[in-house]
């Protein structure tokens, strides 16, 4: 077995749905012979078919609306926006039908669609390519958003997100696409939504991070454990909805909890980590919680993207402050 | 040199004065005509006790139908049950005749979602952000295209809605991807106060549809014939391979928007006179009176019958029982999610307190 990339574990994931479930469709924009553009969907619309792996006109509400449609009728839609930056036309479609589809019908109809979208920064892209608002789509009521970190999560988590009733913001952070490798069996075993991953376990403090930010907490926590400080490592993965319990069961054993995203601090998912320590941990806390995430700012345009998302330095600088406070 | 033109067609069977301007289709017997004909005073009774429960504190915001009746009676007469409507908001005729029954309808307005988990499987719910339910058709019309199946989705939106992106972005993939879809557009020239004129400098609405690579055609939305005939055409064009069209039917809003609108503000007084003149129930009442079809007896016989029928439906309506409260967390998701579970026992604890 050959070690594949996370965009690699994309294809091989959508590859496995697609020869096993003949209701799985795959569309977007340059997603046929061009295969996207990061190649997420290389080489499938020449194995599966056009009618299967579908060029679509260049309009982002409407590959929200056909994967309604398509979602209505049983087929299982995987919809890919080229950027996030472009999927807010979408927005309507989305907020106002997907998410809302069970609902509003009582069950009749319900929308088992993915949206999947490269996000975040750090690839030196154009304007527009690098925002991170993963805490938009949390916010939404009727969607789950989920965010790999990893090969093996990336791909046993789009198999759970195909395979689920409801509709599901898959977010890819592209920044790690290429990143690391590591073997993933083509098995078609899907890991469970709704669960962080305990990547590391640790004693003294929780660092609590998803998506590419992932790759600096890691580097973080081995840069403590020179230092002989037992950092745990969580990857929320499933940001909506969130794995409270497995938060709360790791900032109960160590008491000090650092979350880190590179998504805009005010009203981002670290704050609504945050309060969910406050209210369920808060006695086991020995210090306060500290947020290493982007700034309230517009996500820099590439020569200063790399100030803007957070760095090992201040995952280090902030674990330091939970740890030393008394 | 001219390298492209179109013509857009108009028509028409039954003129405002009650006779016909060209023989009747093959397949409009008298039988089917008069059962559009009852639908059509049952589908104005109904809007009418709808607008009197919402005006005595009963039914929420309403959309009516009134002088628009033709265009969603046709539409639901011309489809095939196995069709799919992905509907407006003004088509209770179509959905009726679908499976949605009156009470369903009133349901819906008068603020339960239960409303709209009425009988028939497929059908969308109405549609309230406008065009959304375009783009929606078109891949209700490429799941139907990606199994081969002889079926085809009419979608409906007002004139207004034609001014959105969805409007634009659905019949371009229609076109694009020859889609079994039969876009009709119900042109009752206001879109609450604003009118056809400033809504776009197209002539026609109908001539959209042409950038889009498909026909389109106008016809007189306060001819039932007229719209069943093209709509049972554009139907089976569509079933058959033959792509999408746009039916831009011409008719007149004779109510307000919404219950919630008061349409003297900004439509001229005689604008709405003279629409009375063209409307859909008259017109088709002088032609079967002119066929011996239909006599003052006949009508008050069905007055009665169609009053009958929609009291029994208000009286349905008035006696649902609130749904639990835990119904606004169940339908959420297929499970609701066990990180979530305080807030379902929140609701439980709590949600009660403030009913009526």
């Amino acid at each position: 077995m050959t070690n594949i990339t996370l965009l690699e574990a994309v294809t091989q994931a959508l590859a496995y749905e697609l020869a096993h479930d003949e209701n799985v469709v795959v569309f977007g924009e340059d997603v046929g012979l061009n295969g996207g553009v990061f190649r997420a969907t290389d080489g499938l619309q020449l194995r599966f078919g056009a009618n299967r792996v579908m060029d679509t006109p260049l309009a982002e509400s409407m590959i929200a609306g056909l994967a309604i449609g398509m979602a209505a009728q049983g087929l299982k839609p995987v919809a890919e926006f080229q950027f996030m930056g472009f999927s807010y036309p979408a927005l309507d479609n989305i907020l106002n039908h997907a998410a809302r589809l069970r609902n509003r019908t009582r069950g009749r109809l319900h929308c088992p669609a993915v949206f999947r979208m490269p996000f975040g920064g750090g690839i030196h892209a154009p304007e527009h390519h690098s925002e991170s608002t993963e805490a938009l789509y949390a916010h939404i009521p009727g969607l789950q958003v989920v965010i790999p970190s990893s090969p093996a999560r990336a791909y046993g988590l789009l198999l759970a997100a195909i395979r689920s009733p409801d509709p599901i913001i898959f977010l890819e952070p592209k920044r790690i696409y290429r990143l690391v490798k590591q073997e993933v069996p083509d098995n078609g075993v899907a890991l469970p939504l709704e669960k962080a991953f305990v990547l590391r376990e640790g004693s003294d403090i929780t660092l609590i991070s998803w998506g590419a930010s992932m790759h600096e907490t890691q580097q973080a926590a081995e840069a403590l454990a020179q230092e002989g400080i037992s950092a745990e490592i969580i990857d929320i993965a499933s940001i909506k909805p969130l794995d409270t319990a497995t938060i709360v069961n790791s900032v109960n054993k160590t008491g000090r909890c650092v979350i880190v995203h590179e998504a805009a601090k005010s009203g981002g998912l670290g704050a609504e980590i945050a309060a969910q320590i406050g209210e369920k941990a808060l006695l086991s806390l020995l210090a306060p919680i500290q947020r290493v995430t982007g700034y309230d700012t517009v996500m820099p345009y590439f020569k200063l993207e790399n100030s803007y998302i957070p760095s090992v330095a201040r995952i280090i600088h902030a674990a330091k402050l939970t740890l030393e406070f008394s | 040199m001219t390298i492209a033109t179109f013509t857009i067609d108009y028509y028409q069977y039954l003129k405002p004065d009650g006779t016909l301007c060209q023989p009747r289709p093959l397949d409009l017997n008298d039988k089917t005509l008069l059962k559009l004909y009852r639908l059509m005073h049952l589908l104005r009774i109904f809007d009418g006790r709808a607008i009197n429960l919402q005006r005595v504190g009963k039914l929420g915001t309403y959309a009516g139908v009134l002088g628009q009746e033709a265009i969603g009676v046709a539409i639901g007469h011309a489809m095939n049950a196995d069709d799919v409507l992905v509907p407006y908001y003004r088509d209770y005729g179509a959905q009726y005749q679908r499976g949605v029954a009156f009470h369903k309808i009133l349901q819906y307005w008068g603020g339960d979602e239960r409303g709209s988990d009425f009988d028939n499987a497929e059908d969308f719910p109405i549609c309230v952000p406008i065009a959304s339910q375009n783009v929606i058709a078109a891949g209700v019309a490429t799941a139907i295209k990606y199994r081969n199946q002889k079926r085809a989705v009419v979608t409906t939106i007002g004139e207004g809605g034609t001014s959105e992106g969805d409007f634009y972005e659905a019949i371009n993939v229609a076109g694009a991807w020859n889609l079994p879809v039969v876009f009709v557009v119900n042109n009752n020239q206001w879109a609450i106060s604003v009118s056809r004129g400033q809504q776009t400098h197209s002539q026609t609405i109908a001539q959209k549809a042409i950038a889009a690579g498909f026909s389109g055609e106008q016809v007189d939305g306060n001819d039932v014939i007229a719209v069943h005939e093209r709509v049972r055409i554009a139907l089976e064009k569509a079933r058959n391979g033959g792509g999408p069209t746009l039916i831009e039917a011409i008719t007149y809003r004779l109510c307000d928007h919404t219950t919630a609108d008061d349409a003297s503000r900004y439509r001229p007084k005689e604008e709405l006179e003279k629409a009375w003149l063209e409307e859909p129930l008259v017109r088709l009442r002088t032609y079967l009176t002119a066929q011996k079809l239909w006599d003052d007896s006949k009508e008050e016989a069905l007055l009665l019958e169609c009053r009958k029928e929609i009291d029994k439906d208000v009286d349905i309506y008035l006696n649902i029982e609130i749904a639990p409260v835990t119904d606004i967390v169940d339908y959420m998701y297929a499970k609701w999610p066990e990180s979530l579970k305080d807030q379902r026992d929140t609701l439980l604890q709590f949600g009660d307190s403030h009913h009526d």
